[in-house]
């Protein structure tokens, strides 16, 4: 790595990235994708006592040159003019935008750069060292492509904020996706290069959305290697899942050896998500970010970056999943038992649904799963050949 | 669709006055498995296959290896008057070509000359755009009675939701004939309001929605 030293002793451990300017990225008040999400969660974090106004820093704005790390200019310049009407809807229809998925909305360029900004910030938070993680909810917008939106993603923070880190800090990224859809947009943008190796752990693109992310996906020419997808089955369970993810995480960060980690932090791989079909619990969010640490801690010297992503049930799922990141971020020991009660009553009269009262979920949160056992052995079976390729090399060194 | 709209233009040839060796390494070097062998004038007379050269060439495990196999002519040992296909014919008939005659690729013959050739690798890859999953898209599944109309009836849906349809694919319902199973993939992240379109129009949507867990 070029320059990535740091003053140990003044470091903070963490720093949480927002801003109520953030809130600006919304397609309408009944789209699945909103930020009020981003508002319960400091709301729940900051009841609990789990932060103060002083790890919060407000994000910045990305530059034009900035975004076109990852993206076409005409792309970008389309995104300004439909965020000020001086496009036609229809002429925006080949860019991604003004579809059902990702309707254009006022300021759409500016709220957009606002959240990769934000992840921007993040990255220099870390990579400068002042703290040794950093946490952008409003980030994790994994489906933007170079020159087109996609599944409710304008830009695509990660894209631009890996390319950023290479560029500035010389570094080596390991991206890691958690989001219950494949992270199609970040993947094809690494997917010929050596020095970033993107994981995503989703449901098999099979039936859901965006459909790509198989195991064969493994990179191109020089980067063939360094692009690693674990479709995992529908009704899959936490074990299933967190098998999966562990064993994937431990042996690639071995194998490729980064210099800093990247998490993109989806929380819709909860039974409750109504996007998508995977059975978890809100103990995978808790177990998610506690083995990025320890990976960030033994390969990269704390160097950890996690943003934010999907999450439909910003209600009953994504506070409390998104909250153990930052809990864990800083070390604190895991909450258990009731939720703060000024929250929950803050919160309940806004909710269409009942809000869970607690940190755990109920037991049981849904009717046993017939065909378990089958769909555990296929996730294993899945894991083994998508790890191959890093097992066959160790063996033959 | 038209084989001329699929068919590779560059195709790499021999002379029935070539040798296996040149065969093997011409094979190699482009990394294919199907050569036409042309005359002067690109008249398709033959057409030879990397599995043709394994039987003929031996083992490299093999104690006493016949150095003169590599020289024999492909004239001697091609396989002569192929069956080969015409650019407007449909791509949908040829797959039928290959499937019945167990053959890996069709060289591409217009006024006696050889213009093209396609492999079972780019029948598959155009399989695979038919059915939408190279592209980003949510998949569903409805069950239809298999009655004229039915088509327009579902896509009525789509257009009511501003959705855009990426494929359709029409299968039987093994449980019942009177039935097809439609497999629509969609340009969407968020298919709930589409799915509660069809379900409030009357239709069973069989994905996502498994028996046994609501």
């Amino acid at each position: 790595m070029a320059e990535c030293t740091g003053n140990f002793v003044m470091k903070k451990n963490a720093v949480f990235i927002y801003s109520k300017e953030q809130l600006g990225y919304s397609f309408s008040d009944s789209h699945p994708f909103n930020q009020k999400r981003i508002v319960l969660t400091l709301d729940l974090l900051k009841k609990s006592g789990a932060i103060t106004d002083s790890d919060i820093i407000a994000p910045r704005t990305a530059t034009d040159d900035e975004l076109f790390l990852a993206h076409d200019a005409k792309f970008i310049d389309v995104v300004k003019k439909a965020g000020k009407g001086e496009i036609k809807e229809a002429a925006c229809e080949m860019y991604g935008i003004g579809t059902e998925d990702t309707p254009i909305f006022p300021n759409m360029h500016e709220a957009s750069a606002m959240l990769v900004g934000g992840t921007l910030t993040a990255v220099d938070e870390v990579m400068s060292g002042r703290a040794r993680h950093a946490l952008n909810l409003g980030g994790g917008l994994h489906h933007g492509f170079k020159g087109r939106a996609s599944g409710f993603c304008v830009y695509n923070d990660s894209s631009v904020a890996i390319k950023y880190i290479q560029q500035k800090y010389g570094a080596r990224v390991l991206y890691i996706d958690t989001d219950a859809h494949h992270g199609d947009g970040v993947q094809w943008s690494f997917y010929d290069d050596p020095d970033v190796c993107t994981v995503s752990i989703h449901e098999t693109g099979r039936y859901l959305f965006p459909g790509t992310g198989s195991i064969t996906e493994r990179g191109n020419g020089k980067g063939y290697g360094t692009s690693f997808n674990f479709p995992i089955d529908a009704f899959t369970e936490d074990e299933s899942f967190l098998e999966v993810y562990r064993t994937a995480i431990k042996e690639i960060t071995e194998h490729f050896k980064p210099d800093v980690i990247l998490t993109q932090n989806g929380a819709d791989a909860h039974f409750f998500d109504p996007l998508t079909h995977l059975y978890g619990t809100i103990n995978i969010f808790h177990e998610i970010p506690r083995l990025a640490r320890e990976m960030a801690n033994k390969y990269c010297e704390g160097r950890w970056i996690a943003v934010g992503g999907g999450g439909y049930d910003i209600w009953r799922v994504v506070p409390r999943a998104w909250a153990h990141l930052w809990i864990e971020m800083n070390g604190l020991d895991a909450p258990t038992g009731p939720l703060p009660t000024d929250w929950v009553k803050r919160w309940q009269s806004e909710s269409p649904v009942s809000l869970i009262e607690t940190w755990e979920d109920p037991v049981p949160l849904y009717k046993p799963i017939p065909r378990k056992e089958e769909i555990t052995e296929k996730n294993a079976q899945m894991l083994e050949q998508a790890l191959q390729i890093i097992r066959e090399k160790r063996e033959s060194c | 669709m038209l084989i001329e709209e699929i068919m590779k233009l560059d195709v790499v040839t021999l002379f029935p006055s070539n040798t296996v060796k040149d065969a093997l390494e011409i094979m190699l070097e482009n990394k294919i498995r199907h050569l036409p062998i042309i005359t002067e004038d690109q008249a398709v007379v033959g057409i030879i296959t990397d599995r043709d050269l394994k039987e003929i060439v031996p083992s490299t495990m093999s104690d006493s290896i016949d150095k003169n196999v590599y020289d024999i002519k492909l004239s001697e040992v091609m396989t002569k008057n192929p069956i080969t296909a015409h650019p407007m014919d449909f791509v949908e008939e040829s797959a039928v070509v290959f499937y019945t005659n167990q053959i890996g690729s069709l060289p591409i013959v217009s006024n006696n000359k050889l213009v093209g050739i396609i492999t079972e690798t780019d029948l598959l890859y155009k399989y695979i755009e038919l059915t939408g999953a190279h592209q980003p898209g949510s998949q569903i599944e409805v069950r239809v009675p298999n009655i004229p109309g039915i088509l327009f009836e579902v896509s009525k849906v789509f257009y009511e939701h501003k959705t855009n349809v990426l494929s359709v694919l029409v299968y039987p319902d093994k449980e019942n004939s009177a039935n097809k199973i439609l497999v629509i993939r969609i340009k969407t992240m968020n298919p709930l309001q589409v799915i509660d379109g069809l379900k409030t129009a009357g239709f069973e949507v069989l994905w996502p929605n498994v028996p046994g867990i609501s």
